[in-house]
């Protein structure tokens, strides 16, 4: 009795518009995935000619059969450590103190979960113009790797700490209150209980959000990654990361740059591919059902 | 017998000594925690001070209402205007692609896919959510916008259709996956009754299960939009680089995004009014993404109540 819930109509014009649904949804799901094949056909036909050792090993030129990205590759592995090393012990206390320490009744803690959440959903542009005002010219630190990396660092930080809290979350109760039974402190609970049951899930977390973090052009722009850089990254020196590089040969006035590019994005597409599969093997092999 | 004869042996549960390590750990945790208030305070900070800069050069009338920005020639005009259009222009037309296609990709995973095609093609659509925004912008610059010309849309090398319909689609998982959240929430007991009562399949998706989780699926639009307001890459290099006070499409605009981009890479000089408009468009920006992030919390924190 289709009249019971408002479908109006016959049995067959229901079955009609059934099918009809049905294929819509059908096509929705459809049109990420070949949108999605599309753009990785559309960059290995531009781009696989140009992976060469030109690319990885050379630096880039004004003249595109010669134009290579080590430095740009070199300085995004050189963020990428920074990056590991940087957020995770700050994102990992922070998820400890939230779920462990905090009181949730106190205002200043609702608050701070409030920020984060916000935080997390900020423009990435618009840490590049938190870096542009405070780290290269307020502290006067320059158009440098380690402004790239702090801001960076910045920006993920939000992503690190929810995906920490979730994995913290997961320990469960019981454990915490067998370690207590035994005389532990909150501390010795904390280090030797809840962090290793939730290690895999904060190395997952972390990974994710570090291919996120590599993958970010916008902040770097404006922390001044744009610039012509023919030599290998220093910590204090000028950068560009491999990213910047792609947009720079994009926006580049000669066609052939687009291959350069595309042979670049591939590299890169690759990077991010590893960092990848590397999650979800740990997910995998190491992610405990209590 | 009195009480007090029996009170000493209640025993102690307090510690004997304080444990001075541990408020020293509990204090370095704080600590962590505070990087993330200095990162606001930061940010209110570096982007409101240059602002108001700003504004005591050029008025807020002025900004708001000007239909022409011209901020980096010899005699500069601030109307915000052109701006502000082409980020809504473009964030209108990737919502229109991203809002039914992705609540579409929600229902079917929710409500139609088997526990099989499920585990393949969630993980599939959100591969599209981890492609770096650049290489989003390189497909629309060489395949969109050349197959937009085939179709017979009249479009330069630059515009505002190609850069939106790549941003949609790029935004379809998270309209999805925030939608399907919500969708999982929806009690089974209230599918079964619809179902016990002859629904089809549809009309359990169209008129139990969205209206249930209705709260949460407008979370996922407000989300969107305020991720299509804050997307630089994909407009700065597909969308083109003049401000352009237009509702048409089909033609190249600026972002307030690709403003700052574009701004921030050309060496201004420091102080220079050139300089705070970085600032100024970047506060407008943030109070505008700001607004958004604040409505999606309290919607999707009210479908949560409803069903715990």
């Amino acid at each position: 009795m289709p009249g019971a819930l408002g479908g109006g109509g016959t049995r067959r014009s229901g079955y009609l518009s059934g099918l009809v649904f049905h294929g819509f949804l059908l096509f929705s799901l459809a049109i990420g995935i070949v949108t999605l094949g599309a753009l990785l056909v559309t960059v290995f036909l531009e781009g696989w000619r140009f992976v060469d050792a030109v690319l990885l090993f050379e630096p880039p030129s004004a003249d595109p059969a010669i134009a290579g990205a080590e430095p740009a590759i070199l300085a995004t592995i050189f963020l990428g450590v920074l990056l590991i090393v940087l957020t995770v012990p700050i994102g990992v206390g922070t998820a400890v103190y939230l779920e462990e320490y905090a009181d949730r009744e106190r205002w200043y803690n609702r608050w701070l979960e409030i920020n984060i959440q916000n935080l997390a959903a900020v423009p990435s542009i618009v840490y590049g113009i938190l870096g542009l005002a405070f780290l290269v010219r307020g502290l006067g630190l320059g158009r440098v790797l380690l402004a790239g990396a702090l801001i960076l660092t910045l920006l993920v930080l939000p992503t690190v700490i929810i995906a920490a809290r979730e994995a913290i979350r997961a320990v469960p109760g019981s454990i915490r209150e067998g370690a207590y039974a035994l005389g532990a402190t909150k501390w010795q609970v904390v280090w030797r209980q809840v962090l290793p049951g939730a290690a895999p899930g904060i190395a997952t977390g972390s990974i994710l959000a570090l291919s996120r973090a590599l993958g970010e052009t916008a902040p770097l722009l404006l922390v001044g990654a744009l610039t012509y850089v023919s030599f290998n990254p220093t910590l204090l020196g000028d950068f560009t990361a491999l990213p910047v590089q792609i947009f720079q040969y994009i926006t580049r006035p000669q066609e052939e740059f687009r291959g350069v590019a595309a042979g670049a994005i591939i590299v890169l597409l690759v990077i991010l591919l590893m960092l990848n599969s590397v999650a979800i093997w740990v997910r995998n092999r190491y992610q405990r059902k209590w | 017998m009195s009480t007090s004869e029996l009170s000493p042996v209640v025993p102690q549960l307090k510690a004997v000594r304080r444990r001075w390590g541990e408020d020293v750990i509990k204090g370095l945790l704080a600590l962590c925690a505070l990087v993330s208030v200095a990162t606001t305070v930061g940010i209110v900070v570096a982007l409101f001070i240059p602002a108001i800069e700003f504004f005591r050069e050029v008025s807020l009338w002025d900004y708001l209402t000007g239909t022409e920005w011209t901020a980096l020639f010899s005699e500069p005009s601030f109307g915000v205007l052109p701006l502000v259009a082409g980020t809504v222009l473009v964030t209108f037309v990737a919502v229109l692609v991203c809002a039914p296609f992705g609540l579409g990709a929600a229902i079917y995973l929710s409500e139609y896919a088997h526990e099989r095609a499920r585990s393949i093609l969630k993980p599939t659509l959100e591969v599209l959510a981890g492609i770096p925004t650049v290489v989003f912008g390189y497909f629309a610059l060489t395949f969109v916008t050349p197959l937009l010309q085939d179709v017979g849309f009249k479009v330069g090398p630059f515009s505002a259709l190609s850069a939106a319909l790549v941003m949609g689609i790029m935004l379809i998982p998270t309209v999805a996956s925030v939608s399907e959240d919500a969708m999982s929430a929806v009690p089974r007991d209230l599918r079964q009754g619809a179902y016990a009562l002859g629904s089809t399949r549809m009309q359990v998706s169209t008129r139990i299960v969205v209206p249930a989780a209705i709260s949460g699926i407008i979370a996922s639009f407000v989300l969107a939009i305020s991720r299509a307001v804050g997307e630089t890459m994909i407009v700065l290099i597909a969308a083109g680089g003049q401000p352009n006070l237009t509702l048409n499409p089909t033609e190249a605009v600026q972002t307030m995004t690709a403003f700052i981009a574009a701004t921030a890479q050309g060496d201004v000089a420091t102080g220079t009014t050139a300089y705070k408009t970085i600032f100024a468009v970047g506060a407008t920006l943030f109070v505008m993404t700001l607004v958004m992030n604040m409505i999606s919390i309290r919607l999707v924190r009210r479908f949560r109540e409803v069903y715990e």
